[in-house]
């Protein structure tokens, strides 16, 4: 039982997760003058779908919290209310709420009680106010005296035979409840059979219920608010409003039981276990429309209500959610409007990343094994052998279409990264009090998705930074003859095998001089005559930072050099280029997956290595004259008027056998972080795409070294750290000289 | 040290007969024995790709089906028998957790079956092994078998197999 609630939960935490993302991209897309009614609906259906799964999976914080951002937007949604950024604003926190709690039920954190609290208290004040507005509304319109008391309610009920049948009797009724408060209107329905009352009374809902219990009939009374029910929550379990009086054993019920249909004990019936509709009276006289359209609020806008001329006596499912077992009683044939979200997502399956990862790697394997296969066969000769050699040509491209295929199903677009960035651009240039319009383009650029986890942290804090240092105050804008509205980009693109993230801003550009004189301040080499490229690496080093002063935002100067060390972790890197006054722009290139690798194979003695080729600018032959010998050993090499330092594999790896005469050898020349450095190799080997396998799932990490990959021959070949072997020269260069 | 190494044998080995089975191996002269649930398989030695700056005992990684391993050679680490690799070389490929390591030996013998009354625990004696990983010390027909905690010797920091910062 534990194992099969887990589950649920788990499809409930990624259901949620998505049910958030949603909404908030929703909410902050959304013209608050001018709101989409799809769109607002759009946000109420997610809000609704996760207070009903929270509230179905007990997790009772996150239900509550819903329910009043649900009661919120309904009121939008229905037009009673207009949308103002303040109740944006209010739902967006309320979305970090909600993503806080589910967390915290997923065990990641933990659960801010009090922000919950908080955000319900905010979302219930705005409720209050806009239902005050709306009652104002439509109270003036029915005019009936001083408001009497504080409770405003509306009761549905069924009454007995005896009221039904004697007119004199519903008098003395009516009359008997105009003593308790002001009755406002009413409304008794086809021959005094269903009973719609709309009462102002100081009295709790509670003595109401005692009067009109002994009148009707059994379990047919409902109490509502009249302006849309701010309720107490005690229906946790259920997926929508129920009335108090059921709230007991309604606890699975999955309807939406607005108004009982008058039949006698059919509401018992349909607040049962199994009731998994909604059901919508069909109103006699649309007098009280709050009511009568929350019945469509559970339908997920599938379908319209009904029309007032639907007769009283016959109640109708309006739905079950489109993926919900049908409602047990009383199946009238909806009559969809519009199919707005049939089963959601059938055209796809949720499958276990590890499941995938598992197929990958069988693939790779596979991928080796044909390899090894066609190394062997090319002994064979070819005449003979015929068929054997076309059936290992077309098994070499089967597997190749395989595992693009294969490679594919890991990857997404990058809009999963870059949904969340219009919301930290809108909150951070909030509090930082700047306009900054975010113009994104390329979102549906695809990489893979360990790739998409891992670079949200970077990415996120490279807009920041943008934000914080980049863009300038309206005040200094317009000073600078600039308009007062700043412009964040993001741009993803593919370029030769790599995928090409660019953040730009049209703010002030780095300040090289700063940048140099808090380097030297901070002990770092700096000197006047490094090239632009060099200084802005500067703001990579740890601890540092140019702002001012420490904001909230930005300035503590932790964060360059873990964006930058986290982008090499993932093979990629990261290119600054700016200019004063203009902008800057920081170019972040990754590979497209984290699984292969484009590689060139080169020979140390008996060693072979891969050097990633992304690294690799070129390969040479150095003359005698190139070299340059510095306290007697060749370290560096002249190429073209640069010189490089000379990384030895042999020296640093201890590779017997290796050739020592730098001309006898090859120079690879590698570019990383902005710098260069000479790999002195004996010979290269070749070009392949390889499979990176983990050097570290049974061993440990080994300097210099990012991984292995198994070769043709089945023989496994380390992959070099090129960035790493790059520093490593880099640093004992001044060491040396 | 030696003392509290004394109380965790004792510990590991309860007095009910319990029976336990075990995977013999030589190494030189001696006898090793290792708990069987913890080997995966037993191949050939093949040629490994060295890795740089290991120290001598790792003689590298070998591609086993896809998975990288590590292959340690337990002669050079013990210091006994003579390190040659023939076609009769044996890598024990052990399963440790998480992690996948070979274990070069001179030879396996067979899986033989020891009761907890044919084990005694190792006498206090300083070793190349580091006698925290001998666990005891078994007696089958008058053959002497130093039992090896494979896993905790595997992953400790001198076989230099895990990273420090996750050891």
């Amino acid at each position: 039982m534990a194992i099969e609630m887990s589950q649920f939960y788990q499809v409930f935490f990624e259901e949620a997760a998505e049910h958030l993302a949603a909404m908030e991209s929703l909410l902050l897309s959304m013209d608050i003058d001018n709101p989409d009614e799809e769109e607002l609906n759009a946000v109420f259906r997610a809000a609704h779908s996760i207070k009903g799964s929270s509230g179905t999976f007990g997790f009772t914080d996150m239900a509550e919290v819903t329910h009043v951002m649900e009661t919120l937007l309904d009121m939008v949604r229905k037009g009673e209310a207009r949308p103002s950024s303040d109740m944006v604003d209010a739902c967006l926190v309320a979305g970090d709420v909600l993503r806080n709690l589910l967390g915290a039920h997923r065990g990641e954190n933990e659960a801010d009680r009090e922000a919950a609290l908080a955000i319900c208290g905010r979302l219930e004040q705005l409720c209050r106010a806009l239902s005050q507005d709306a009652a104002e509304g439509s109270l003036g319109s029915v005019g009936e005296g001083p408001v009497a008391g504080g409770n405003d309610f509306e009761l549905n009920f069924v009454p007995d035979e005896a009221i039904r049948t004697n007119p004199a009797l519903a008098e003395n009724l009516l009359a008997e409840l105009g003593g308790l408060g002001t009755v406002v209107s009413s409304d008794t329905g086809e021959e005094r059979a269903h009973w719609r009352v709309r009462i102002q009374t100081d009295e709790s809902a509670d003595s109401l219920r005692g009067v009109i219990e002994f009148v009707a009939a059994p379990g047919s009374v409902m109490i509502l608010p009249a302006n849309v029910g701010i309720l107490s929550s005690d229906e946790d379990g259920a997926y929508g409003f129920f009335e108090p009086v059921q709230a007991d054993d309604a606890d699975e019920a999955y309807g939406f039981f607005t108004e009982l249909p008058p039949l006698p004990g059919g509401a018992d019936d349909s607040a049962g276990e199994t009731a998994y509709g909604l059901f919508e009276p069909a109103p006699a006289k649309p007098s009280t429309p709050p009511v009568a359209e929350e019945a469509d609020d559970g339908s997920f806008g599938l379908f319209a209500p009904l029309e007032a001329s639907t007769p009283v006596a016959k109640p109708e499912v309006v739905t079950g959610t489109a993926i919900e077992a049908l409602p047990a009683p009383a199946v009238a044939a909806p009559t969809p409007s519009k199919m707005a979200k049939p089963t959601g997502d059938s055209g796809s399956i949720r499958v276990g990343v590890e499941k995938v990862d598992q197929m990958i790697n069988l693939v790779g394997e596979l991928v080796i094994t044909q390899a090894m296969l066609t190394q062997a066969a090319s002994r064979v000769d070819p005449v003979l052998h015929e068929r054997l050699v076309n059936g290992l040509a077309q098994l070499e491209r089967n597997t190749r279409d395989l595992q693009e295929s294969v490679m594919s199903i890991r990857m997404m677009p990058i809009s999963v990264v870059f949904s969340r960035f219009p919301r930290v651009v809108r909150d951070i240039s909030q509090k930082l009090g700047k306009q900054v319009e975010l113009k994104m383009s390329g979102e549906s650029t695809e990489l893979d998705k360990g790739l998409v986890e891992r670079i949200t942290d970077p990415l996120t804090h490279l807009v920041r930074n943008s934000l914080d240092h980049g863009v300038e105050s309206p005040e200094r804008r317009i000073e600078a003859g600039k308009r007062p509205s700043g412009t964040i980009t993001l741009r993803a693109y593919h370029q030769s095998g790599n995928i090409v993230i660019e953040v730009g801003d049209d703010g002030a550009g780095l300040n090289r001089a700063k940048i140099l004189s808090k380097a030297r301040e901070r002990g770092l080499p700096a000197h006047d005559g490094m090239s632009d490229a060099e200084v802005w690496q500067l703001i990579f080093e740890p601890g540092f930072s140019t702002a001012d002063q420490v904001t909230e935002v930005s300035g503590r100067g932790v964060g360059m050099d873990v964006v930058k060390r986290n982008i090499a972790s993932l093979g990629g890197r990261i290119e600054i280029e700016s200019m004063g006054g203009v902008g800057t722009r920081m170019t972040v290139r990754l590979p497209l997956t984290l699984a292969i690798l484009d590689g060139m194979s080169v020979g140390v003695g008996a060693e072979t290595y891969i050097v990633p080729l992304g690294y690799v600018i070129e390969s040479l032959q150095p003359t005698p004259a190139m070299m340059c010998s510095i306290s007697g050993a060749d370290r560096l090499v002249q190429v073209r008027g640069d010189y490089l330092p000379v990384i030895s594999l042999r020296e640093i790896f201890n590779v017997a056998g290796a050739q020592q005469d730098r001309t006898k050898g090859i120079m690879v020349i590698l570019e990383a972080d902005g710098a260069r450095a000479a790999l002195f190799v004996d010979a290269l080997i070749g070009q392949h795409q390889v499979v990176i396998k983990s050097l570290e799932a049974n061993y440990r990490r080994v300097p210099g070294i990012s991984g292995a990959t198994i070769m043709g021959d089945g023989h496994v070949a380390l992959i070099l750290d090129a960035a790493a072997l790059v520093s490593m020269a880099r640093r004992a260069l001044p060491a040396a000289a | 040290m030696a003392h509290s190494n004394e109380a965790h044998r004792a510990d590991a080995l309860p007095d009910t007969a319990l029976v336990q089975e075990y995977l013999t191996f030589t190494l030189g002269s001696e006898e090793y024995a290792i708990d069987i649930l913890k080997v995966q398989e037993i191949r050939g030695y093949n040629a490994v790709t060295t890795i740089a700056n290991a120290p001598t005992f790792i003689k590298g990684v070998i591609n086993l089906r896809g998975v990288i391993v590590p292959i340690v050679d337990l002669r050079i680490k013990f210091g006994i028998g003579s390190v040659e690799y023939t076609p009769f070389t044996v890598v024990i490929i052990l399963n440790l957790g998480e992690r996948v390591v070979g274990a070069v030996v001179d030879s396996v013998s067979d899986v033989i079956a020891l009761g907890s009354d044919q084990v005694r625990p190792a006498p206090d004696f300083s070793s190349q092994v580091g006698a925290t990983h001998i666990s005891g010390l078994g007696t089958v027909d008058d053959r002497m078998l130093i039992l090896i905690d494979i896993e905790r010797l595997m992953l400790s920091s001198e076989m230099a197999l895990v990273d420090e910062a996750v050891a």
